[in-house]
C-alpha cells in the first residue's frame, strides 16, 4: 500500500534563497498590520470594552432582525448591533458600554427584556462593567508579554541566545500578523482571542523549536557547512513533519470550525489562521534570521552542501 | 530504546488502564455510578457554566460607600464626645475621608484632642506589635482646628471584613433559592465571585443580590412638614426620605434609627387579614423588642417610618404600644416581592453596597447545544485524524491511533480525577490536542524514515528514530506548556478550562510518546522482527 505523502523524500528546496523575498514581504505585511491596527482598530468585544451581549432565540418563528433593531433603537442604549447568529431564530445583540459606571450597565438587560417581550429565550447574557474590562485588557496584554518572555528564557537555556532571539522575533511576527488579521476582518476581539493568540504562540514555537532542534543537531554534525546551506538542509529534513503536523492540526480545527458551534467559531478561525502563519514563520523567518544573528560567523558564502560534510561522533 | 524492563511494561499499561478507569463514570448515569463498589472511581467531569448553563456574577464591595458610612459615623461620634465633654466647637463637617472641627476655645484644644483620641482604634493583626497603627489619625493646628482622618490601612481592613460578611449574607440569600451547589468565593481584595450552575432565572438572583436590605425604623419628625423642609432646610437631626410609591412621597424622618434590621430574628411573607394584601411579618429579638416597646409606649399617636435601603416602605401611625416584639410591613407588595423581602430580611443586610461588575449567564438550552456541537466536532475531528494517520503510516499509523485513543482517555480521566472544569473552549483544547498529539508520532516516524534511508537496518532505524525524536518532542512541548500555564494564570472561566485541557493534553502526549507508543512499537518489533521499515 502506498502511503500518503505531501512532500517527496530528499527535497532540496533552497529556502534561504527565498529570504530576500520573505523578509521584505513579512516586514511590509507587519507594517501594514500595525498601520491597520492603528487606523481601523480592533473590533473589541465586551470583554475589553465593557458593554452587554445578549444571545436570544425567538420562540415564535424566525427572528425579524429589523424589528428587533427598531425596538431596541427606541430605548436610548447608544450603539446597538443586532445580527443573526447561527440559526434563523437566533440573534446576537451587542450593546455598547453605558455611561455612568458599573451600575448603569445593570439596567440595560432589564430594559431589553421589557422591550423584547415574552416570546424570547435568553440563551446567553453577558455584562461586563468598565472596571473589569479595563482589568481584562491589561491582564491579556501582560499574559502575552509574559508568555513571550518565559519562552525566551527557556529557549535561551536550552539553545544559544541566537535561537532564543530568533524564536521570539518569529513569534512576535505571528502575533502581529494575527492582530492584523483581526483588524482587517474585524472579527470580534475578546478574551478567547487572547487565548487563541497564546495558543498560536505555543504552536508556532513548537514548530520553530522542532526546526531549531534539527539545526542544532546539524551544526554539530556538519562542522564546515555554510550556515545558509545548513539551514536549508535542516528545513528540508523536517519539512515532511512540518506539513503533516500542520495538516492533522488543521483537520481537527476545521472540524471545530464547522461543527463546533457559533460560540467558538471566531476562536477556531483565529487558530486556523495561526497554524498557517506559525508554519510559515518557522520556515521563512525563524530559520533565516539566524544568519543575521551570526549564529556561525566564521563561514559565509553559499558553497555546495556536500563540500564540508563530516559526520560528528 | 526498544528494550523495556518487565516492571516498566506493567507500570505503563497500568497508567493507561487507570486512565480509562477514571473516564468510566462519565459514560454512565449518576445513579448507576453511585451503586458501584467503592474501589472504582466515581468522580465525573465537572461541566463549566457555559456547558451546563448557569450564572457567573462578579460583585464588588463599594469602597466609597464604606468610606461614607465610616466618616459619617466618625462625625457623629466626634459630636457626641465633644458635647459630653462640654467643649465648644464650630464647623464640624466631613471633607473627603476626614472629619474637621474647630474648637472655640484654644485652651481646650489639648483636652479635646485627648477625648477624641479614643476614636482611633488600633487595627487587628497590625504588623507592628502592640498595634501602633490605628484606623484614624488625629492632627491639630495651633489655632484650634482638629482633623480626624481615616487611614488607608483601617479602610482596607473594613473593606476586607465587609467582603467576608457579605459572603455570608450572599450565601444565606442564595441558599433560599434552593439551587444546587452555588459557589461563592472571595476574589481579590474587594470582590465576590458567585457561580450558580443550572440557574434558570438570573434576574431574580440579581434582584436578591443587589439590595443591601438594610431595614430601619425611624420616628417621623413633627417639627415641620416634609414640604416645608424641602423649601427651607430640614432640622439638624432629621432627613428627608422618599417613599417607594409612584410618584415618590417625601417624608421628614429622624436621622437616628429606633431599631434596625440586625435585631430581627425572623421575617415571613403573609397576607393582611383585612385587606388580603401581601405583607411581611417580622419578629424582634428580646433587646430589640424591649426597645421597640419603650419607644412605641412613649410615642403613641405619632407616625413612624419603616425604611428599607433609605426608602420609606411604609409609614404607619403608632396606635398602641407594641410589646410583643413582632409587627408587619405592608407596602404595595406583590406576592413575589413580599417573599423576596422576607428572604432578604432573614438573610440580613449587606455591610456595604455591592455592585455587579461582571455578569455572564448561559441558559440551559445553549449549554446543551454547545455540548452537542463540541461532541460532534470532537468525533469528526478525531475520525479525520485517525483515518489520515492510517493512510500516511499504515500499521505504524494504527499504533499512533491506539496511543491517541489512550491519550484522550487519559486526558478525560485526569480531568475527572482532578475535578477540573470542562468548558467549551476546553473541548476545543481536547480536539486541538488530538491534532497536535499525533505530532509526537509524526516526529518519531519521520525520524525513523530518515534513519532508514540513510542506510540503517530496520531495527536500528526504529531505535535511533525514537532516541533522536524524544528530545525534540520534549523541547517543543515545554514551550507550548509555558503558554498554557500563563493562559491558566490569567484566564477565568471558559479560557481557564481551555488552558487546563491543553496543559493536561501536553503532559499525556509527552507521556504516551515516551512510553506507550514506544512500547507498542517495541512489542511489534520483537514479535515480527521486521527487515524493512513499513513507512
Amino acid at each position: 500500500m502506498r502511503h500518503i505523502r505531501f512532500i517527496p523524500d530528499d527535497t532540496k528546496i533552497r529556502f534561504m534563497w527565498m529570504r530576500s523575498y520573505s523578509f521584505p514581504g513579512s516586514a511590509i505585511a507587519g507594517i501594514v498590520s500595525l498601520v491597520l491596527f492603528a487606523m481601523l482598530g480592533l473590533n473589541y468585544g465586551i470583554d475589553f470594552q465593557g458593554g452587554t451581549l445578549i444571545e436570544i432565540r425567538t420562540l415564535d418563528g424566525p427572528a425579524n432582525i429589523a424589528e428587533i433593531r427598531g425596538r431596541l433603537g427606541e430605548i436610548n442604549l447608544g450603539d446597538v448591533q443586532v445580527q443573526s447568529f447561527g440559526g434563523e431564530d437566533e440573534v446576537l445583540i451587542r450593546i455598547e458600554s453605558q455611561e455612568g459606571g458599573d451600575l448603569a450597565q445593570q439596567s440595560v438587560v432589564d430594559r431589553v427584556r421589557l422591550v423584547l417581550g415574552e416570546q424570547v429565550e435568553y440563551r446567553r447574557v453577558e455584562v461586563v462593567g468598565p472596571t473589569v474590562s479595563a482589568e481584562l485588557a491589561q491582564a491579556g496584554t501582560i499574559g502575552v508579554l509574559t508568555a513571550l518572555f518565559a519562552v525566551l528564557v527557556y529557549i535561551w537555556f536550552r539553545f544559544e541566545w541566537q535561537f532564543a532571539l530568533g524564536a521570539i522575533i518569529a513569534t512576535v511576527h505571528d502575533v502581529i500578523m494575527t492582530i492584523g488579521m483581526f483588524a482587517i476582518v474585524q472579527l470580534e476581539f475578546n478574551l478567547s482571542s487572547i487565548a487563541a493568540i497564546l495558543t498560536i504562540v505555543g504552536y508556532s514555537l513548537n514548530d520553530t523549536v522542532v526546526v531549531y532542534d534539527r539545526i542544532r543537531e546539524n551544526l554539530r554534525r556538519y562542522k564546515k557547512m555554510s550556515l545558509p546551506d545548513l539551514l536549508d538542509v535542516s528545513i528540508n529534513q523536517t519539512l515532511s513533519r512540518t506539513t503533516l503536523t500542520s495538516f492533522t492540526t488543521l483537520l481537527a480545527l476545521f472540524a471545530l470550525f464547522i461543527f463546533g458551534g457559533e460560540v467558538i467559531r471566531s476562536f477556531t478561525f483565529a487558530m486556523i489562521w495561526g497554524i498557517f502563519i506559525g508554519t510559515y514563520s518557522s520556515i521563512f523567518i525563524a530559520a533565516p534570521i539566524l544568519i543575521y544573528l551570526r549564529l556561525r560567523p566564521s563561514t559565509g558564502g553559499d558553497e555546495p552542501a556536500a563540500a564540508g560534510e563530516a559526520e560528528a561522533a | 530504546m526498544l528494550h523495556f524492563a518487565r516492571w516498566k511494561v506493567g507500570l505503563i499499561l497500568a497508567a493507561v488502564v487507570i486512565g480509562f478507569l477514571f473516564t468510566l463514570p462519565n459514560f454512565f448515569s449518576a445513579e448507576t455510578v453511585a451503586k458501584w463498589p467503592d474501589f472504582l472511581p466515581k468522580s465525573r467531569l465537572v461541566l463549566g457554566l457555559d456547558l451546563q448553563g448557569g450564572a457567573h456574577i462578579l460583585m464588588q464591595v463599594e469602597r466609597e460607600s464604606i468610606v461614607k458610612d465610616r466618616v459619617d459615623q466618625l462625625r457623629d461620634d466626634a459630636r457626641k464626645i465633644l458635647r459630653e465633654a462640654r467643649i465648644g466647637y464650630t464647623g464640624l463637617g466631613v471633607q473627603g475621608e476626614s472629619v474637621q472641627v474647630r474648637v472655640r476655645d484654644v485652651a481646650q484644644l489639648e483636652d479635646a484632642q485627648q477625648k477624641l483620641a479614643e476614636l482611633a482604634q488600633p487595627l487587628n493583626g497590625s504588623v507592628f506589635g502592640g498595634g501602633t497603627e490605628r484606623d484614624v489619625t488625629i492632627e491639630a493646628d495651633a489655632d484650634g482646628l482638629i482633623r480626624l482622618t481615616l487611614t488607608e490601612a483601617g479602610l482596607n481592613q473594613r473593606v476586607s471584613s465587609a467582603v467576608d460578611q457579605s459572603i455570608e449574607v450572599v450565601r444565606r440569600r442564595i441558599d433560599q433559592l434552593g439551587t444546587t451547589e452555588p459557589s461563592i468565593q472571595r476574589q481579590g481584595d474587594d470582590r465576590i465571585l458567585i457561580q450558580v450552575p443550572g440557574l434558570q432565572d438570573s434576574q431574580r438572583l440579581k434582584t436578591l443580590l443587589q439590595q443591601t436590605a438594610k431595614l430601619t425604623f425611624h420616628l417621623v419628625c413633627t417639627d415641620m412638614s416634609a414640604e416645608q423642609a424641602l423649601q427651607t432646610r430640614p432640622p439638624a437631626d432629621c432627613d428627608i426620605r422618599y417613599s417607594t410609591d409612584e410618584p415618590p412621597v417625601p417624608y421628614l424622618i429622624e436621622r437616628r434609627a429606633l431599631v434596625g434590621g440586625e435585631d430581627l430574628v425572623d421575617a415571613q411573607p403573609s397576607f393582611d387579614q383585612r385587606s388580603n394584601e401581601p405583607i411581611v411579618t417580622f419578629r424582634f429579638n428580646t433587646s430589640g423588642a424591649r426597645r421597640f416597646a419603650t419607644v412605641t409606649e412613649q410615642n403613641v399617636g405619632r407616625p413612624f417610618a419603616i425604611l428599607l435601603d433609605k426608602e420609606v416602605v411604609s409609614a404607619p401611625v403608632i396606635r398602641e404600644p407594641i410589646r410583643g416584639g413582632s409587627g408587619q410591613i405592608s407596602g404595595s407588595f406583590t406576592v413575589e416581592s413580599a417573599n423576596d423581602l422576607a428572604i432578604l430580611l432573614r438573610a440580613g443586610a449587606l455591610p456595604a453596597d455591592l455592585t455587579i461588575v461582571e455578569e455572564r449567564t448561559v441558559g440551559p438550552g445553549l449549554g446543551k447545544d454547545s455540548i452537542a456541537a463540541g461532541e460532534t466536532a470532537a468525533i469528526i475531528g478525531s475520525v479525520a485524524v485517525i483515518t489520515f494517520m492510517v493512510l500516511a503510516y499504515g500499521l505504524l499509523g494504527v499504533f499512533a491511533n491506539i496511543a491517541l485513543i489512550a491519550n484522550v482517555g487519559m486526558i478525560i480521566g485526569i480531568l475527572s480525577l482532578l475535578q477540573a472544569t470542562l468548558t467549551l473552549p476546553g473541548i476545543a483544547g481536547i480536539v486541538l490536542t488530538v491534532g497536535m498529539a499525533v505530532d509526537a508520532n509524526v516526529l518519531i516516524y519521520e525520524r525513523i524514515r530518515e534513519e532508514a534511508r540513510s542506510g540503517r537496518s530496520a531495527i536500528a532505524a526504529i531505535d535511533a528514530g525514537f532516541a533522536r525524536a524524544l528530545g525534540t518532542i520534549l523541547d517543543a512541548n515545554v514551550t507550548t506548556l509555558i503558554a498554557a500555564v500563563i493562559l491558566f494564570q490569567l484566564g477565568s472561566g471558559p479560557v481557564r478550562g481551555f488552558a487546563v485541557t491543553l496543559a493536561i493534553g501536553i503532559a499525556t502526549t509527552v507521556f504516551s510518546a515516551f512510553t506507550f507508543t514506544r512500547l507498542l512499537v517495541a512489542t511489534w518489533v520483537r514479535s515480527r522482527r521486521p527487515t524493512s521499515v513499513p513507512i
